[in-house]
């Protein structure tokens, strides 16, 4: 370097041969691009992740937590709260849930969400694991093709979580009666399913819809008749006590019970296939459907106090219908106010006798039934208040034949049919014993009274003098006799001097009657002695008596 | 070093990439009686301030924050006055080179807290603590940034070109 002693100019220098090595600083540049590789991997594979955000409003956000209530569906986690904020109009709490991406297929219109809590009722105990675990939402997907992704809670969890099999029925009833939700159904008091919703109906009756657990949809058959089992029923018949009951839950939650109607009968108003009439109880449930109802009305002119509004309708002691209705008329004629009843009657509960009927065509139209009415009403036949238990006095309308009855005129083309009366039985029961009452009523009690009275009042003097004055002279009298008989005993005892005196008198006399025996004797054998006087007398042992003795 | 600006700006861009993820993906799962929870490190800073441990908060919010971002900000002002041959206070710099340098390794905190939580707290159902994919990201970064600082020859400050 030193040896040349002017630097070369620069254009004399070799070109250095610069390496390019520019490979080795380039690999430096893998580093952040394997950072951005995974970065955005990492966000791609989040955000491929990402479920489907919903919301669900609830009434009440009780126990949800943001960031930590969870979204289940069959018990399995599915989703997140993430936020909880009130509705627009504060009415109600919108719960924000981000759910996983495979949870998206179970959001249909009508999936249903609730919040699942401890729930203690009649018939089960459910989601006490949540106790500890606090609330969680749980999700029952629906079947609707639609999807959502707003959603409006479930206050109550529904009866049925997870879809099982099985069939699901609707029963009409005018009323529920006592049924819960998850009262049991029994087919032959076997448990096969339960009460799942009640709705009440825009016409005021109501649906209730229960589900049959699969194996047991089999039994659900047209004819099947479904009947409220709840309670007890309590019968006392000709054969007894029977008390019947489903079992113990159903008298406390209520329930159902079903079982093939009358086979030959089978009802024509239902039309939907899974809609059945829930019956109030088993006897109404078997019973043969009753037709078209024909109303009548009968005017009674006396009071029907004890009549209700369904109370029976016996014909010949069949029942074939109730009261519907017990007004108060007025007839101007005689200013009377009598009692109007109007019952529903079902001629075809007459059984047989209605087929009868209906083969000779009697009835066929309204006319030929007022028709046939009237020939029975001209044979007597008559609507009768009568008690049907003297417990509760409770009436019942009997349509009975009485042909003693007064003829009425019977019009046929009213409408309702009117029905001639008859005052009850117990009217004329109550008549007698009325009489009855009217002559005890007419006994002159009080003169009996009066009578009976002053009779007392004399018995009471007579008695005050018998013991004023009666009395203390008896006790008199008694003390004189018991003196009396005091000295009477002091006389006749042994040792008074009168007793004495007596014994030596006796004595005595036995002596001198001894002595005239003698003399008798002697006399008896000597009798002249008399004459003569007494003569010696060989007699040795027996000592002679004196002649002073001898001599009477 | 030949290459040096080129080599600590890959470093620096891969830094700031991974601190993203670092930070969304939560860095913790802690689970107990009652639930269980994932924890970010954002996150968690904002758990403690609320429950009132303003000095941890603080202490971590330094540790995970504010040192990478200081880091970031000042290696990328001196990648750029040296690209631009700036002579700006250029003793200044050469400071702000060696605290970047010196700061580095306490970032790792967040790691070491991580790792001695999941190791301590491991009572199966009672509780239990394990890391998650974050804090290994947050490590990646605490890494590549200190690869950054060191691939930065400070001499490049004093350099003077045409």
């Amino acid at each position: 370097m030193s040896a040349t002693p002017t630097p070369p100019s620069e254009e004399e220098l070799p070109t250095p041969l610069v390496q390019n090595r520019r490979w080795i600083p380039r690999l430096v540049w893998i580093v952040p691009i394997v950072a951005a590789v995974i970065g955005i991997s990492l966000l791609i594979r989040s955000w491929a992740n990402e479920g489907p955000r919903i919301t669900i409003s609830f009434l009440s956000g009780e126990g949800i937590q943001v960031g930590k209530t969870l979204v289940k569906y069959r018990d399995v986690t599915v989703g997140q709260v993430s936020a909880v904020v009130l509705s627009a109009d504060h009415q109600s709490v919108v719960v924000n849930a981000d759910l996983s991406k495979d949870a998206a297929g179970l959001l249909k219109a009508d999936t249903q969400f609730w919040i699942v809590r401890p729930r203690i009722g009649v018939g089960s105990v459910s989601g006490l694991s949540t106790l500890l675990s606090g609330v969680y939402i749980g999700m029952k997907t629906g079947t609707a093709k639609l999807g959502e992704r707003q959603f409006v809670g479930l206050e109550n969890p529904p009866a049925l979580s997870h879809g099982p099999r099985g069939l699901e029925l609707q029963l009409h009833a005018p009323r529920a009666g006592s049924l819960a939700i998850g009262a049991p159904v029994y087919f032959r008091q076997f448990q096969v399913g339960r009460v799942i919703d009640e709705n009440l109906l825009p016409d005021g009756s109501t649906r209730v819809t229960v589900f049959v657990d699969a194996p047991y949809d089999a039994f659900v058959k047209p004819v099947t008749r479904f009947w409220n089992a709840s309670g007890i029923d309590v019968k006392l018949g000709a054969d007894g006590l029977n008390v019947q009951t489903e079992s113990l839950a159903a008298v406390l939650a209520g329930g159902l019970a079903f079982d093939d109607g009358p086979t030959d009968a089978i009802p024509a108003a239902i039309v939907v296939p899974g809609e059945f009439i829930l019956y109030k109880n088993e006897v109404e449930a078997m019973a043969p459907p009753d037709g078209d109802p024909h109303y009548v009305r009968m005017r009674f002119a006396q009071a029907l106090r004890g009549l209700d509004v369904g109370a029976p309708v016996e014909f010949v002691g069949v029942d074939i219908g109730s009261v519907v209705a017990v007004d108060l008329g007025y007839e101007p004629r005689d200013k009377s106010f009598p009692a109007i009843v109007t019952a529903r009657l079902y001629p075809r509960r007459m059984g047989q006798a209605y087929e009868v009927l209906a083969a000779q065509g009697k009835t066929e139209t309204e006319e030929t039934l007022a028709a046939f009415v009237g020939t029975l009403v001209s044979r007597g036949l008559r609507a009768q208040p009568r008690s049907g238990s003297l417990l509760t006095g409770k009436l019942y309308i009997a349509l009975d034949f009485l042909p003693a009855s007064p003829r009425t005129a019977f019009d046929a083309s009213v409408r309702p049919l009117e029905l001639p009366t008859v005052n009850g039985s117990f009217q004329e029961l109550e008549a007698s014993v009325g009489r009855l009452v009217k002559k005890v009523n007419d006994l002159p009690l009080e003169q009996i009274a009066a009578d009976l009275h002053t009779d007392l009042k004399d018995l009471h003097e007579t008695l005050s003098e018998v013991h004023s004055r009666v009395i203390p002279t008896a006790v008199d009298a008694l003390s004189a006799l018991h003196g009396t008989l005091d000295s009477a005993d002091r006389t006749l005892d042994v040792e008074s001097p009168l007793q004495r005196g007596l014994t030596e008198t006796l004595a005595e006399a036995r002596i001198t009657l001894q002595a005239v025996r003698e003399l008798a004797d002697y006399l008896d054998r000597h009798p002249d002695a008399l004459l003569r006087g007494r003569r010696p007398q060989k007699m040795p042992q027996r000592p002679a008596p004196s002649s002073s003795e001898a001599k009477p | 070093m030949p290459f040096s600006t080129e080599m600590t700006l890959a470093w620096l861009i891969a830094g700031i990439v991974l601190y993203i993820p670092a930070n969304l993906l939560p860095v913790m799962h802690t689970s107990g009686l009652l639930g269980e929870e994932d924890s970010t490190i954002l996150g968690g800073i904002f758990e403690f301030w609320r429950a009132g441990d303003w000095d941890i908060a603080l202490l971590i919010f330094i540790a995970s924050v504010a040192v990478p971002f200081t880091k970031f900000i000042a290696i990328g002002l001196l990648l750029f006055t040296v690209r631009k041959n700036s002579r700006w206070e250029q003793h200044q710099r050469t400071v702000l080179y060696r605290i970047v340098e010196f700061i580095g390794y306490w970032s790792m905190l967040d790691v070491i807290v991580v790792a001695l939580t999941s190791a301590l707290m491991q009572f199966q159902v009672l509780g239990a603590a394990e890391p998650r994919a974050g804090i290994a990201f947050f490590c990646a970064v605490v890494v590549v940034t200190m690869l950054s600082a060191l691939s930065f020859d400070p001499r490049l400050i004093w350099d003077r070109r045409a």
